[in-house]
């Protein structure tokens, strides 16, 4: 086994999401944004993980941005992420479809705001 | 009892409530080209680190893995709000052979790609070059990371030596600096713009 690439967590990660590896809907991306849906706070029977990923999302980040502060691998949060997106607990922020490209007018905008930079 | 994750996210590394769209670019180089540092110079949050797994089975061309196991790959990546209601975020894509299997599902979405390069070792480029083509569809512009020990050569033979197509941009950019790497993301961005993709209007 190759160890010096491998790193544990303290919580077999798989465990989190009871042994899923693929998120229920195929549209989080890394760059996907998400926000805590406030009236819909969670039970008590959340995990602790859970509670610590709905508590960061009380204003708007990407998916990644999650994963790094919680330490954990983007395609599990994705997971924990799309489950508590059908529960109602966080809702995309983004308001377009992952899969479609920005248009000329988006990259417009893009550009007119690095050019103030 | 919520204490530590308040400190992991102090506050203003929230997106601002106004944001409603990310868009990305990956920012693809050779191991040591510089991307991380092109990414902090822009980012306006500390650069975040993410980890992926991903099984190497498929690769089967690095002579020292066994058929099939993981590895862990770390990502890092930062953010700039650009408008007031869209965030471009920046990934830092490892240019190693066993992980570019990983690019084609991180490309999906984005924008382009700059590709750093070294002329202290240009020919670590070749390859991850060759498969950004292989593999994706996305505009990139490269972006040749001025070192203190850099050879001086003109972008002319740079651009002949990585065999570009003559419409691929090549720009200088000292990655420490912001407003160099800002002008490696515009080179891009308005490179992306010539791309039939991304002509169509969706607001």
């Amino acid at each position: 086994m190759d160890t010096e690439e491998y790193r544990d967590h303290p919580v077999r990660s798989y465990v989190l999401t009871s042994g899923r590896a693929h998120p229920s809907r195929n549209t989080l991306r890394p760059e996907t944004l998400v926000r805590a849906v406030e009236s819909r706070p969670l039970l008590s029977t959340a995990s602790r993980m859970e509670r610590e990923l709905v508590q960061l999302c009380r204003g708007t980040l990407a998916l990644a941005e999650v994963a790094a502060y919680l330490q954990l691998p983007v395609s599990l949060v994705a997971v924990m992420v799309s489950d508590l997106i059908d529960a109602g607990h966080l809702a995309i922020r983004s308001n377009h479809q992952a899969h479609v490209l920005p248009g000329k007018d988006i990259l417009e905008k893009i550009l007119d705001g690095l050019r103030k930079l | 009892m919520d204490s530590a994750s308040s400190d992991r996210t102090a506050s203003g590394q929230h997106l601002a409530p106004t944001v409603a769209r990310s868009v990305k670019v990956l920012v693809v180089g050779a191991f040591g080209v510089g991307k991380t540092t092109l990414i902090g110079s822009v980012s306006e949050i500390e650069p975040l680190r993410t980890e992926e797994r991903i099984t190497t089975a498929s690769v089967g061309i690095d002579p020292g893995q066994p058929n099939k196991d993981t590895t862990t790959v770390a990502m890092d990546f930062g953010r700039i709000t650009v408008t007031e209601d869209i965030a471009l975020y920046l990934f830092g894509t490892p240019g190693q052979r066993r992980f570019w299997d990983l690019w084609s599902g991180l490309a999906d979405g984005a924008v382009g790609a700059p590709v750093m390069v070294d002329t202290r070792h240009l020919e670590d480029s070749f390859e991850v070059l060759d498969q950004l083509e292989l593999r994706t569809k996305i505009p990139f512009a490269v972006v040749v990371n001025q070192f203190p020990d850099s050879p001086a050569y003109p972008l002319e033979r740079v651009r002949a030596a990585l065999d570009l197509l003559p419409e691929t941009p090549i720009v200088e950019c000292d990655a420490r600096d912001r407003q160099s790497a800002v002008l490696t993301l515009i080179t891009l961005v308005e490179h992306a713009m010539t791309f039939p993709v991304f002509q169509k209007v969706n607001a």
